[in-house]
């Protein structure tokens, strides 16, 4: 189904005084238009420039003690850097699911249980992240 | 080649994956003897492998993403590209995940 379909019919797109974006701004079967779609490509190229210092990160943590972890993710940069690689991952994990339960789970119902338990999901994933980088950084 | 679904598969694996995460952070922040716990399971070989099967999940899905960011940009649509890309996508992923697990137990990391 197109999106004219859905409103209206074919017979009213010539006529329709609507721009293209006004057409598609919050459709979609997430009711979203197309700001998912842009959010999933900046959060990608985030990832992508912080790819390498999180790595770093990960294996100078690795081997260590809980001392010489805390320390090292404690650390203002360091922090930092996961702080950035914790918000552009769970932003881009949750609009990916998202689209994965699009595609496959077709009855509304489940779909909207899906939906609900993948924010549920991304936000705890974000916050009990976040807040341990904030513990460890303020030395506590 | 239907490298799509694998980039799909990967992305599915590390949501889940991030579980493992932050059981880590978490437990760096609450103290030893929960971190205790996290290297005892990191260390075991069945953690060891999740630990490696988790940075080729990584790997891949970055290096595939670029590929479809190249996708997004026009270019690359070539049958001889596409499959440049995505050989590229599928081997660059194995050789990257061996070399950081090389070099993590070359520098002490690996304990």
């Amino acid at each position: 189904m197109s999106i004219d379909e859905s409103h209206g019919g074919a017979s009213r797109k010539d006529k329709s005084m609507r721009t293209p974006l006004g057409r598609v701004r919050n459709h979609g079967s997430s009711h979203s238009g197309t700001s998912d779609f842009w959010r999933q490509r900046l959060t990608a190229v985030a990832m992508l420039l912080l790819l390498i210092p999180v790595i770093f990160v990960v294996m100078s943590v690795m081997g260590r003690n809980q001392a010489g972890a805390a320390q090292i993710l404690g650390s203002p940069l360091v922090a930092i850097i996961m702080l950035l690689f914790i918000v552009a991952s769970v932003v881009h994990m949750k609009i990916g699911v998202q689209v994965v339960i699009e595609d496959y789970v077709h009855d509304e119902k489940l779909k909207l249980a899906a939906i609900i338990g993948n924010n549920f999901f991304s936000i705890v994933v974000a916050l009990a992240s976040a807040y341990a980088i904030f513990k460890l950084s303020s030395g506590v | 080649m239907a490298l799509s679904i694998v980039h799909r598969a990967t992305g599915i694996a590390l949501y889940f994956g991030t579980l493992l995460l932050v059981w880590w952070l978490v437990a760096a922040a609450s103290g030893p003897a929960a971190y205790a716990h996290v290297q005892a399971f990191s260390g075991s070989i069945i953690g060891r492998l999740i630990a490696i099967g988790y940075t080729w999940a990584l790997v891949h899905h970055a290096l595939s993403g670029v590929r479809h960011l190249i996708w997004d940009l026009g270019y690359g649509f070539k049958p001889s590209e596409r499959e440049w890309l995505t050989w590229a996508a599928l081997i660059g992923g194995i050789v990257i995940t061996i070399l950081l697990w090389v070099i993590a137990y070359a520098i002490g990391g690996g304990r």
